[in-house]
């Protein structure tokens, strides 16, 4: 995970829920690589083709509402997404994106900041986040620490690795 | 009312990180007392393996329930149901509820009592929340994050400031829990529960069955809520007697407890609710809707809202001696194959196929739109389930109502929406 992240954005309405992001007749696809093809479908038809890695998609209230499917999240780790910025997100959704490792801030008012196309930069540690087009930005709570140690690791698998590596070598060192 | 005492979720998550007192914001470490998978957890297996775990912390804590393609009804679900019993086998999971003994995953741990009074329960379904009709804390994570779960054994959790339902009144003949919770629904909205507990108070809910407390809970997801909560009493005591599966910690909210927000709900009054296309929070009274004539091309009386045997027995009373309109399939599936055998004793499955319906294998059904009973462009549908947003049961144009059982059933027979107190 970079600090600073620059990107091309995406823009998305209020309440774009999971079923819209991932419809649930792909729920059987394991494969992110061919759950890729099919994000969006219905929010945002053209994404899928057109994404390039390090987009940044920047949605309205409550993203990724409805069911907890991790589907959503990992087509968009699939095509690269560098970040998602929301007015507010559902909270399934957030938990699931950030244990992903993909960069995911609630910035409200971010979603009247942007238009498609625009690019945005998003500094994590100082908690801002600059439309590089118009000039304009927005201040943002920083992450809690925790958060911000699970996307440096890359993600909770690679966190838990770590945790069970250690717990492992300690129980060495003890027997 | 601002106290500095606890709010029932605040209590449940300090005794799940062993901590004498929590604050809403505060990042914990709570140690799971239930963890349930779906279909959903067949994503758990290949994280669980990237972490390097080999063995589940307590496999006795650990429930797989197959729910939303039972039978297998794509060759993709038949791969996840195998994939999850290869898994149970090699790590050595006994609690797999396997076809024949099947039944929506979050009804599997009602009925089972998986859940139980002070609680932190997880579950790889948002709907997880229905348990906290237990006072348990249940709440849904992504299967990556269940991997953590099952290798560890706890999970990281803000602690969520709670907002207080009160609830008080009573219901009118034809009002049902499923018509209170979308009046909350129309109060609270589908944000307005965003990472906050829902504690539900108040004479009406003291007042609530069981199965009415689930109804209940099961909807606090769509207030977008990280879990909602009823205080145990008596009924959820006597509910658990013989059922439950490990030790009670009953927790109750202190009085004095601090609270964001107070909700005030009076049922007195209140007439059967319905949540409109698009969105669980297009709450409307039912008579307003009925005045419309809204013709329906499909009902469904199913999922983990209201397919309890209380649901379908009210349904199939109101069936008895009825046809199903010309143009209309009704679908009934029953939460569980403990509720389906009940119904089968009871000839409910006779008096709805008798009607015209079909009644189902108890799954998810027509609940998702990934199985069966699935919506073509701009067909309706008058659903007991919990959501409506465009795609949800099929085609995207396809329009949804969220309603009660019993409107549900006198919408099948009048085909067109239908307040059930007319055929009373
Ligand atoms: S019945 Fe519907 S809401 Fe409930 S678990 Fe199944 S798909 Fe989800």
């Amino acid at each position: 995970m970079q600090p600073i992240i620059e990107g091309r954005v995406w823009t998305l309405g209020a309440d774009v829920d999971t079923d819209q992001i991932i419809s649930g007749k792909y729920l059987t696809i394991i494969d992110p690589n061919e759950l890729k093809k099919h994000v969006f479908e219905i929010a945002l038809p053209e994404f899928a083709k057109e994404a390039r890695p390090g987009d940044i998609l920047v949605a309205g209230e409550n993203f990724g509402c409805g069911s907890s499917r991790e589907h959503a999240p990992q087509a968009m780790r699939a095509i690269g997404v560098g970040a998602v910025v929301a007015d507010s997100f559902a909270r399934i959704f957030y938990r699931n994106a950030i244990n992903l490792g993909i960069p995911t801030i609630e910035a409200r008012g971010v979603r009247s900041l942007f238009s498609t196309g625009e690019t945005a930069r998003v500094d994590l540690p100082r908690g801002r986040i600059t439309n590089v087009s118009s000039g304009k930005f927005l201040e943002f709570p920083p992450l809690p620490t925790h958060l911000l140690e699970l996307l440096e690791a890359g993600g909770l698998v690679e966190k838990v690795r770590r945790e069970l590596e250690r717990n492992r070598s300690a129980g060495t060192v003890r027997s | 009312m601002r106290g500095h005492g606890e709010t029932l979720s605040e209590k449940v998550l300090a005794r799940a990180s062993g901590l004498e007192e929590v604050v809403p914001g505060q990042i914990v470490e709570g140690n799971v007392d239930l963890a349930m998978m779906h279909e959903q957890g067949a994503q758990t297996v290949a994280p669980f393996h990237q972490m390097g775990a080999e063995k589940v912390w307590d496999p006795e804590r650990v429930v797989i329930a197959i729910d939303h393609w039972v039978p297998a009804s794509t060759e993709g679900a038949a791969v996840l149901h195998r994939i999850l019993r290869k898994f149970a086998d090699e790590v050595n999971l006994p609690h797999f509820y396997d076809v024949g003994r099947h039944g929506i995953c979050h009804q599997i741990l009602a009925e089972n009592g998986w859940v139980v009074p002070g609680d932190l329960a997880v579950g790889t379904d948002s709907h997880t929340n229905m348990l906290g009709a237990m006072g348990a804390v249940a709440t849904g994570i992504g299967p990556t994050e269940m991997a953590a779960v099952l290798a560890l054994g706890h999970l990281w959790l803000k602690v969520p400031p709670t907002v207080q339902v009160r609830v008080r009144g009573h219901f009118g003949p034809g009002v049902t829990a499923k018509d209170l919770v979308l009046k909350i629904l129309g109060e609270v909205r589908t944000t307005g529960g965003q990472y906050k507990a829902v504690e539900y108070a108040g004479s009406t809910v003291a007042g609530l069955s069981m199965p009415e407390r689930f109804t209940l809970c099961n909807m606090t997801t769509e207030m977008g809520a990280k879990t909602g909560l009823v205080a145990p009493d008596q009924k959820t005591f006597d509910y658990l007697a013989k059922i439950a599966k490990h030790p009670m910690h009953p927790l109750l909210p202190d009085p004095d407890a601090s609270y964001e927000r107070l909700v005030d709900i009076d049922v007195d009054g209140m007439p059967p609710m319905v949540a409109c296309p698009y969105s669980p929070d297009n709450v409307r009274p039912l008579p307003d809707v009925v005045r419309e004539h809204v013709k329906v091309d499909q009902a469904f009386l199913g999922s983990c809202t209201n397919a309890r045997i209380e649901d379908l027995r009210e349904g199939a009373a109101l069936m008895k001696g009825q046809k199903v309109a010309k143009g209309v399939r009704f679908i009934v599936s029953p939460a569980s194959t403990a509720i389906y055998e009940q119904c089968l004793a009871e000839g409910i499955i006779e008096t709805f196929t008798e009607a015209g319906a079909v009644f189902t294998n108890s799954s998810c059904s027509a609940c998702f739109g990934g199985n069966m009973g699935i919506l073509a462009p701009d067909e309706v549908c008058a659903s007991s389930s919990n959501r409506n947003f465009p795609g949800r049961m099929g085609a995207k144009e396809a329009r949804i109502y969220l309603m009660s059982p019993a409107a549900v059933v006198a919408t099948a027979i009048k085909g067109e929406i239908a307040d059930p107190r007319e055929n009373a």
